[in-house]
């Protein structure tokens, strides 16, 4: 049997858009110039642990799920130039990005269950853009499936996802019956580059496309947050530059300085 | 009945510091009833101390899978805590527990958390108002929660614990509920190093990518020893592998808040200062004089630390004799 993956995968503004150039206006983030979108970081992570599952496996099939209402193609297809087989947008004007995440979660949900004999699902531990780290844990309750978070390694067999999780002071190996949501950390390391031949095969893989109607959302939970205020948050620290005649000196001022405010 | 209830943790035989801000944090909003779930072999001993701390019913779960920590059968309590507690408003907290656990009880309940919560409070008709960092710190959101249950839960040390009062009374009540554990805990490593905790730290010496390599944090671990500090590190250097993720401070890693944070070739990426914004006296050095870092530091000094550094412990063991 064929063990399907399917990794979720959001795009999401860069997050290393340098501060002067990321804008919150009008309740909405915004990037100035031409920055381009990026797949969440975890994501790629995501990708990753399931490329490696298979490449363990042989038989396996990696579908790549990603809901939005914009699709930057030549973006969201990295997973693809990374190795995946599959990608599926769920692309739809009720999908547009919101701190609150009921929506994706549904649509995520309706999407693994329209896919039918999805194994595992392998998601990022939290997305980049509202940090909310919730998505894959509603999508495996809305399933009723196992999960397991913040994976440094995945492994499957024998019916289960064995999952060794980063603990803040250690680590611990889990174990998960199948089907299972997992989630993966930036422990699992660098994900690979795309080559050119996975991004010459990228380029032909047409995504399927599916929106509101080709999903079964029926019983689909109401929203679950009203988005009251957006805004840079304030900074009130007035800082001290010590300045001495050479780096040396400075960082000798600086001591007599943290010692004359009793800091030291 | 209760109108908040909070999802606790045990912690030494105590209410988790992050159970006592929450019950603050519930106590703040100026509700009649708080209850508290802390399930854990010293479930009924914490309980005291949980009643001391603002609490006015506790659920103890003293043995079983909620009891030894297991995340499936901590949501299936927490589930029951909310039907038995009849709470309006259930609050817990950004820990390692709390991140499983918050998000999977919120879409039970059938709505959504707000996670990592700074600051909550409820409007003019009672809904609760939830403040969150997003964008990794660069941005501030406040939401409304919609649903018949808000579920929030809050960053840890954004809300100081109420001082203990012995003289409070409460009630503590056994919690029943069914557990359905799936995914199982087969291994436990621990790496705890040796010293002061990261998280307890009066004062952290945390490097960053500007290091180069794992030998210049031997100079960090000097510095933090003199000053009986412990050492951080940003995900950047965890990453290549310098230290261990355990030394992680920031959104994704450790919040601290010592007296001092002492930042030596770190960014000051928004991610990063989500774990150590709110130390009392934030000092960096960075070869970069724009760096972000200087915006949020109060004292800094734009040079190379090699050269910055050794004359920086060099004068302060003059001073500390
Ligand atoms: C969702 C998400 C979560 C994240 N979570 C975290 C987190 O929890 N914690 C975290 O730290 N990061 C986190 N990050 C990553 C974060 O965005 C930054 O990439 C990271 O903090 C950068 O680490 P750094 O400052 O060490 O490296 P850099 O940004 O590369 O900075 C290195 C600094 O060193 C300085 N430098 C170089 N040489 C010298 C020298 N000789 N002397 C003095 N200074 C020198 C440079 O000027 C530069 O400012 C997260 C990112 C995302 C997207």
């Amino acid at each position: 049997m064929t063990l399907h993956i399917v990794v979720t995968a959001k795009q999401v503004l860069d997050p290393e858009t340098p501060l002067s150039a990321f804008n919150v206006a009008d309740n909405a983030v915004s990037t100035a110039g031409n920055i381009p979108p990026v797949v969440n970081g975890y994501d790629e992570q995501a990708v990753e642990a399931a490329l490696r599952i298979k490449e363990a496996h042989g038989d396996a099939k990696v579908t790549v799920l990603s809901c939005g209402t914009d699709f930057a193609l030549d973006v969201i297809k990295k997973p693809l130039a990374m190795g995946a087989d599959e990608l599926v947008l769920l692309q739809d004007a009720a999908f547009e990005n919101s701190i609150d995440p009921t929506m994706a979660v549904a649509a995520l949900t309706a999407a693994i269950r329209k896919l039918g004999d999805v194994d595992i699902v392998i998601s990022g531990r939290q997305a980049s853009d509202w940090d909310n780290a919730q998505v894959p844990l509603g999508v495996a309750e809305s399933l009723g499936w196992a999960v397991a978070t913040i994976g440094r390694k995945v492994d499957v067999q024998d019916g289960t996802a064995r999952v060794e999780r980063v603990l803040p002071d250690g680590h611990e190996t889990v174990e998960a019956p199948l089907p299972a949501v997992v989630t993966v950390s930036n422990e699992l390391g660098t994900p690979r580059y795309p080559n050119m031949r996975g991004i010459m095969a990228a380029r032909r893989v047409q995504p399927t496309v599916w929106t509101v109607a080709d999903l079964d959302l029926d019983g689909t939970a109401s929203p679950a947050f009203e988005l009251v205020s957006l805004k840079k948050p304030e900074r009130a620290v007035q800082t001290e530059m010590i300045a001495g005649d050479d780096d040396a000196d400075a960082g000798r001022k600086l001591a007599l300085r943290l010692r004359e405010e009793r800091v030291l | 009945m209760a109108d908040a209830l909070i999802i606790g943790e045990v912690s030494d035989g105590a209410p988790a510091s992050a159970t006592l801000e929450g019950i603050a944090a519930a106590r703040a909003l100026g509700v009649d009833q708080v209850a508290v779930l802390m399930p854990g072999a010293d479930s009924a001993s914490a309980a005291s101390a949980a009643i001391a701390g603002g609490a006015d019913i506790v659920y103890t779960v003293a043995d079983g899978p909620a009891a030894d920590g297991e995340f499936d059968a901590l949501v299936d309590a927490a589930q029951a805590a909310v039907t038995l507690s009849g709470a309006r408003y259930v609050i817990g907290a950004k820990t390692l527990t709390g991140r499983d656990v918050m998000p999977r009880l919120a879409f039970r309940l059938g709505t959504a958390l707000a996670s990592d919560c700074s600051a909550v409070s409820l409007d003019d008709s009672g809904r609760l108002i939830a403040t969150r960092p997003v964008y990794g710190g660069n941005a501030e959101a406040s939401v409304a929660c919609l649903g018949s249950v808000a579920v929030a839960s809050l960053r840890p040390k954004s809300v100081d614990a109420l001082e203990s009062d012995a003289s409070r009374s409460g009630e503590v009540l056994p919690l029943e509920f069914e557990a359905n554990v799936r995914t199982r805990v087969l291994e436990r490593v621990e790496e705890a190093g040796e010293g002061v905790r990261l998280e307890n730290a009066r004062v952290v010496v945390s490097g960053g990518r500007g290091l180069g390599g794992p030998e210049p944090f031997d100079s960090l671990r000097e510095l933090a020893n003199m000053l009986g500090g412990a050492v951080g590190a940003s995900r950047a250097a965890c990453d290549a592998g310098w230290v261990p993720s355990g030394y992680q401070v920031g959104l994704t890693g450790k919040t601290v808040t010592p007296d001092l944070y002492i930042a030596v070739g770190i960014s000051g990426a928004s991610q990063h200062m989500a774990g150590c914004s709110n130390s009392r006296t934030l000092v960096a050095i960075n070869k970069d004089a724009g760096a972000n870092i200087f915006k949020e530091a109060r004292f800094g000094v734009a040079g190379d630390w090699q050269k910055v550094l050794p004359a920086f412990m060099e004068q302060l063991h003059e001073l500390m004799g």
